[in-house]
């Protein structure tokens, strides 16, 4: 651990760094802001990489076993950046009786991936939530920010088809 | 500064009688991601476009309850006799703009006549879908903060919590411990610093009912917290709202701010010398940080894993200091209890049981929404009158409280008065309100394997019983899925039941068995219908015999 005094450097000199030194000033560069901080590494960069743990540890004058322990525990803190499109489909119980775990397998098949991976090509992010609170909407996901409620496999592939042809479009 | 309250509620009575019509489009969650944000702007347009924005207004407001209908829109012609439209799309703004000095707009009219609403009694969802849940003015003209003011200019500490042991209230979370009792002993625990924390960790799969609070009707919460402070003699809060919930955090961040704008929360509230601050923690996705010890853990910046209990947070909590936790159901009855009295509380409900919960009814039922019923009433006037029935025209197998802590409770059942003790008796919980209700499709093993598989992932891995014992029992309910369980399984299954239930450390273990001793009670013949079907190979045969011995 490092003294108080020094002064520690962000990783690089992105201006998001800002951001992330702006909470731990709030938190009074406490441990107990670890989270807090944490949830603003990854709203700002949108993963956890090493170079961030190991800043925010320095910071907090906290273990790294600490933040990476932290990090690893919860489920919203990611240490793998994300796909450019997600897709969280939710797994609560009034989704499950109505169907969300076949609508998972179809978007697993189409896409040859397992819940919590993201394609090759980093087209897509496929994640599922323990519940999303919309229950009178089941089953829902949630594709890029936007809760589709009441949604069947067709709908939901074409949906994430819509996806693809955008970025091909982009691409193009 | 009771005048200073009453002067914007005043004011704010008065700017609502300039309009003879108000647009109430719910915003919450549920009606939010069916697009109510677009159908608002829609409605707003067309107030403009027919110039009639001198005598109605439209604004967003929180849950009205009836999520399956969504979006929803009421128009307040003179109270009470609101309209109620559902379904409301983009293209119907028009229409409905143009019958408000017309007839109503019958095509899209959702009667208000239904026992899913006139069976209701709302207290802790009063205010839902009646306010902005943006606008402390509305709040307080709504009576909002009078009984913050009333406790901390009138009342004795101990005054206050005399009204809510009297009130009989009881923790809304699931657990049921009396509310005076938990607040009675912070009090009386030594130390100059203590905490209120609101338990808004929402971790059950199935249940809404605390996020569409604190969506509907943020500032009652703080209220409730502030309310606390006072009773306990502590002078900060915490709010720890699960990391899921965005507009439930944006919502109660404006609230705040907005509190201490009108000095109701902050340095000398309301001219007195009572300080009270709150401030937010988010959660980060983890089911065990609903435990106290763990919540307080994860407030503290740790791995959210429980410590064994006592000493209690009650005297041992946040940072060593003694720290009261509630729901935030709990915590947004506190303000009527003190506005009525802890005896017009106590008059509702049952016996051991007083006043009102709120459930969030979801799965195979008409009417999927959030509501607020008196305790006691019976699980058939929930699903049948108030749910209006199974959807489907199926037959309802049964149906799941508590979340994976709880149960299932089957339909032979259903005239059971809904209230902590008889729910325990019945082999679930109250739990915090999810309830879902199962059609004959529901395979009562599968659901089983659902929630086991929830705790096994969920578990923190602090003790063994539950680290491994649900990874085990998750193994076992797999094989019955899958028919290849021997009776010899059914045996282990229940002994390992047994065993996690009554050494692990914290409730998520100690309860993670229930959603399996409850199936198993009720609906047994289905884990033995799952049994390896074939008795042609020695195998099953030899098991079973075993079993006999």
């Amino acid at each position: 651990m490092i003294s108080r005094n020094e002064k520690i450097e962000p990783p690089s000199d992105d201006k998001r760094w800002r951001i992330v030194q702006a909470t731990m000033q709030r938190n009074g560069f406490t441990r107990d802001g670890l989270i807090e901080t944490l949830h603003t590494v990854q709203q700002s960069f949108g993963f956890l990489d090493d170079d961030s743990l190991r800043y925010v540890a320095a910071s907090l004058n906290a273990p790294l076993s600490q933040v990476y322990g932290v990090s690893t525990f919860y489920h919203l803190f990611s240490l793998k950046p994300a796909g450019r499109n997600t897709c969280v489909v939710c797994m609560g119980t009034a989704c499950y009786i109505k169907g969300a775990p076949s609508l998972l397998e179809q978007i697993e098949n189409e896409y040859g991936l397992s819940r919590g991976e993201t394609t090759e090509d980093g087209h897509l992010s496929l994640m599922t939530a323990r519940c999303l609170g919309s229950c009178g909407l089941a089953p829902v996901a949630v594709i890029n920010g936007h809760i589709a409620g009441k949604l069947n496999a067709e709908e939901a592939l074409q949906r994430l088809q819509a996806l693809q042809e955008v970025e091909n479009v982009q691409q193009a | 500064m009771f005048n200073k309250l009453e002067e914007i509620a005043l004011e704010e009575r008065g700017k609502a009688e300039q309009y003879t019509h108000t647009i109430n489009v719910c915003t919450a969650a549920g009606c939010a991601s069916s697009q109510s944000d677009a159908v608002k702007e829609a409605l707003e347009n067309e107030v403009r476009n027919h110039g009639v924005e001198k005598w109605c207004r439209v604004r967003g407001t929180g849950c009205m309850g009836l999520c399956a209908a969504g979006p929803l829109v009421a128009v307040e012609p003179e109270k009470p006799d609101e309209v109620l439209y559902q379904y409301v799309k983009v293209e119907d703004a028009g229409d409905i703009v143009a019958s408000l000095e017309d007839k109503p707009v019958e095509r899209l009219r959702c009667s208000t006549d239904i026992p899913f609403f006139t069976r209701q009694k709302k207290i802790a969802l009063e205010n839902s879908g009646y306010i902005d849940p943006e606008s402390i003015e509305e709040y307080i003209a709504r009576d909002g903060y009078s009984a913050l003011m009333k406790a901390i200019t009138e009342m004795a500490p101990s005054d206050v919590i005399d009204e809510i042991v009297a009130s009989g209230l009881r923790g809304r979370g699931g657990g049921g411990y009396p509310t005076g009792l938990k607040w009675t002993t912070v009090a009386k625990s030594d130390g100059d610093t203590k905490y209120i924390i609101c338990n808004a960790d929402e971790g059950d799969p199935g249940a809404f009912m605390d996020r569409s609070v604190l969506e509907s009707d943020p500032h009652r919460v703080l209220e409730g917290m502030a309310i606390a402070g006072y009773a306990v003699g502590a002078s900060q809060g915490y709010v720890y709202v699960r990391g899921e919930y965005p507009l439930a955090v944006a919502r109660l961040k404006t609230a705040i701010r907005q509190a201490r704008r009108a000095n109701m929360l902050g340095s000398g509230i309301g001219g007195t010398l009572f300080n009270f601050h709150i401030d937010i923690r988010l959660g980060a996705g983890a089911f065990v940080c609903g435990e106290e010890t763990a919540l307080i853990a994860s407030i503290e910046g740790k791995r959210g894993q429980p410590r064994p209990r006592p000493p209690y947070p009650a005297e041992f909590g946040l940072w060593g200091k003694p720290t009261l936790i509630n729901n935030v159901e709990t915590l947004s009855s506190i303000a009527p209890i003190i506005r009525n009295g802890g005896d017009w509380y106590a008059q509702i409900g049952t016996a051991t049981s007083k006043g009102t919960k709120v459930f969030a009814l979801a799965g195979s039922i008409n009417n999927t929404g959030l509501i607020e019923v008196p305790m006691g009433t019976t699980i058939n006037d929930i699903i049948y009158e108030i749910g209006g029935g199974v959807s489907g025209g199926g037959q309802c197998k049964a149906i799941q409280t508590g979340g994976p802590s709880g149960g299932c409770i089957p339909a032979d059942y259903f005239d059971t008065p809904v209230d902590y003790e008889s729910l325990a008796k019945l082999g679930s919980i109250m739990g915090s309100g999810g309830m879902i209700v199962m059609d004959e499709s529901s395979s009562m093993v599968d659901v089983a394997r659902f929630f086991m598989e929830f705790c096994m992932t969920e578990s923190c891995g602090r003790c063994v019983p539950c680290r491994v014992g649900t990874v085990h029992m998750y193994n076992i309910l797999d094989k019955f899925s899958h028919h290849e369980a021997t009776p010899r399984d059914l045996v282990l299954l229940e002994k390992l039941c047994d065993m996690v239930r009554n050494t692990s450390l914290c409730g998520l273990g100690q309860t993670a068995p229930n959603p399996v001793l409850s199936t198993l009670r009720y609906f047994r013949n289905e884990y033995v219908e799952h049994m390896v079907t074939e008795t042609n190979g020695s195998g099953p045969v030899t098991k079973q015999m075993e079993v006999a011995q």
